[in-house]
């Protein structure tokens, strides 16, 4: 039947995710002798934060891209040498538990965007290593061609080897002008971002960051554990200077001009709360604006399970996990972005803290509490836990961001659904929350789901005094689209090839 | 000095041949190992599709396969994300107009 999945054997460990936590947590797990399967939707190991060019294009230099590209060839030799099961190009859409505790069912769509075969996995325990996504928030203009996500344009020019903009060229193609990309938003990948991009030929008339970097100096402690991360700012820092770009801090892109691609932005300058100072606009001739708000954990399947969840000092949801990774689920550990953003070097340790508790309890063996290796682990991740919430605190948003809108501006992509329509949700209809508003203006309904809009919508809803940001986590019953007919075939029928006990 | 720089030259890229996908009709070259997307972005081309409500102009956005901002009706298939999809010698991907199903309108 062509909706039923394709059986795979069982396994002791399925780590949904193959970017550094899912690497780094099965191949540990591997190495400990449990049998892994690694699931992930792109063809190659590496997540988004190693994304690389596609062998095909023959990149000599790919760390030219990449800080810390060590680790991942490092990571990559030890997937290679574990023997365990690389399941690339699986879309996992959900995890279904065979008893309270699993195995589980792990069900994926394949290929390259989902429409192959299905597949569907058991295992004893689960690692969600799912990382994040970009959160976006709207100004008027930010859907016409040319302006892109931050990260979006990273990815495609780590994977792809193109620029946004005028179409500056990779080998084989015309070599033209570079493009002139603004880079805007908040929070730290947007240096990266801006580096990369000008390093790769881009001309970059600014870097436009909403907060100020003040709020790494209030915890002068935080940031003194981490030595690391200001060597690796001041690098960005100085190619930047280098390459001539300017940073304006505590400004934002407040329009974005063009008849059918971008042509200029308007940077403004904002107060304490993020509102625009009346009068201080001013236009930036530019191709392409790469924009982003820093990261949000993606939940989904998580959610889907019951896993708790916490607030982390942005106003994003995040796993609530224990110290050796687990989630409130038994069964089921979190490492990476999913139990908040911190970045790539964060997300290795707690993938390999996780790979070690899971071998323990496979095995029945007590939580690896007194192991020189877990305590080591264990001691690095709080320390640059620590330096995440600081930074997540330094670039939240700010209340006033709302203040970017007119009534004009489309805040949901997919369903066209602007400001002004929400506003009325709000004000003439008295919805209060994201869910309300999505049943009345279909914001949030269309393909992607509300990812790009959520925590927008749920802001304009919720207005919480005080806060930019959404008070609780969206739940989404599919992770990634599905066909209708594969929902139909979902009823884990027990039986022969269950594998239960 | 900025002319000098571009991305492949940043990696020391020694792609495969090019070869030719079109778009609308129109010849456009693409890298082994570039998506859809990819290989519109090099030619200079934005926009591929335009929305159901506005008739508005989109092209990629998040990069990822998260916004489906991307889709795009290719060999005759609508609703493909571009950013996923790798490019094959002969692809045609044509402007996604509305739900990418009016073609089928009854
Ligand atoms: S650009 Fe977002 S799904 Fe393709």
């Amino acid at each position: 039947m062509a909706n039923s999945p394709s059986e795979e054997p069982e396994y002791d460990l399925a780590v949904i995710g193959a970017g550094p936590a899912g690497v780094a947590g099965a191949v540990t797990a591997a190495e400990l002798g449990l049998a892994v399967a690694l699931l992930d939707a792109a063809e190659r190991p590496g997540g988004q934060f190693y994304r690389h060019p596609h062998p095909a294009l023959g990149a000599a230099r790919p760390q030219a891209l990449h800080h810390d590209w060590g680790t991942f060839v490092d990571l990559r030799r030890r997937l290679a040498a574990s023997g365990l099961r690389h399941l690339a190009g699986h879309h996992v859409w959900t995890v279904v538990p065979a008893g309270p505790e699993g195995p589980w069912g792990v069900h994926a769509v394949t290929g390259a965007d989902g429409g192959g075969p299905l597949v569907r996995i058991r295992a004893r325990a689960v690692l969600l290593a799912t990382g994040a996504y970009e959160r976006q928030l709207p100004f008027p203009g930010w859907a016409l061609p040319g302006v892109v996500g931050a990260g979006g344009a990273q990815a495609m020019l780590k994977s792809g080897l193109v620029l946004p903009g005028n179409g500056t060229c990779s080998v084989g193609v015309r070599s033209r002008a570079g493009a002139r990309v603004v880079v805007a938003g908040s929070g730290p990948l947007l240096l990266a971002v801006a580096t990369t991009l000008a390093a790769a030929g881009a001309r970059v008339p600014a870097v436009v960051e909403a907060s100020d970097y003040l709020g790494y100096a209030r915890r002068p402690g935080a940031l003194a554990a981490q030595p690391g991360k200001l060597a690796e700012a001041a690098a960005h820092r100085a190619a930047l200077w280098r390459h001539g770009v300017r940073l304006r801090t505590r400004s934002a892109v407040t329009e974005v001009h063009g008849a059918d691609r971008v042509a200029a932005v308007t940077v403004s300058r904002l107060d304490r709360d993020w509102r625009p100072v009346r009068g201080s606009g001013r236009r930036i001739a530019c191709d392409a604006l790469a924009v982003g708000h820093g990261l949000v954990p993606q939940l989904d399947l998580a959610l889907a399970l019951g896993c708790a969840t916490r607030r982390t000092p942005d106003g994003a949801s995040a796993l609530d996990l224990d110290t050796h990774q687990r989630t409130s689920v038994p069964g089921v550990w979190a490492a990476g972005e999913t139990g908040g953003v911190g970045g790539a070097q964060l997300a290795c340790v707690e993938g390999e803290l996780a790979g070690l508790a899971i071998a323990a309890r496979l095995r029945g063996r007590p939580a690896p509490t007194a192991i020189r290796r877990a305590r080591s682990l264990r001691r690095r991740r709080d320390r640059m836990r620590a330096f995440a919430d600081v930074m997540a605190r330094t670039h939240a948003p700010g209340p006033g961001w709302s203040r970017w809108l007119d009534d004009a501006t489309e805040v949901c992509r997919c369903e066209e659904v602007t400001a002004g329509r929400v506003r009325e949700a709000v004000a003439d209809h008295g919805a209060r929350d994201a869910r309300t508003v999505k049943l009345l203006t279909r914001a949030g309904m269309g393909w992607c789901q509300g990812r790009m809009c959520g925590p927008a919508v749920a802001c304009l809803a919720a207005q919480v005094p005080g806060t930019g940001l959404p008070p609780s986590p969206e739940r989404r019953p599919l992770a990634v689209p599905v066909p209708l007919g594969v929902l139909a075939a979902l009823d884990e029928p027990p039986g022969p090839g269950d594998g239960t006990g | 000095m900025a002319h000098d720089r571009n991305p492949a030259r940043l990696v020391g890229a020694a792609p495969g041949p090019a070869f030719e996908i079109t778009f609308d009709g129109r010849p456009v070259p693409a890298l082994p190992g570039q998506s859809l997307a990819a290989a519109l972005w090099a030619a200079g081309i934005l926009a591929w599709r335009t929305t159901r409500v506005g008739g508005r102009p989109r092209g990629a956005f998040c990069g990822i396969g998260h916004c489906f901002d991307c889709l795009a009706t290719v060999n005759g298939t609508a609703n493909r994300r571009a950013c996923l999809v790798p490019a094959r010698p002969g692809d045609t991907v044509t402007t996604q107009e509305g739900n990418g199903h009016g073609e089928l309108a009854v």
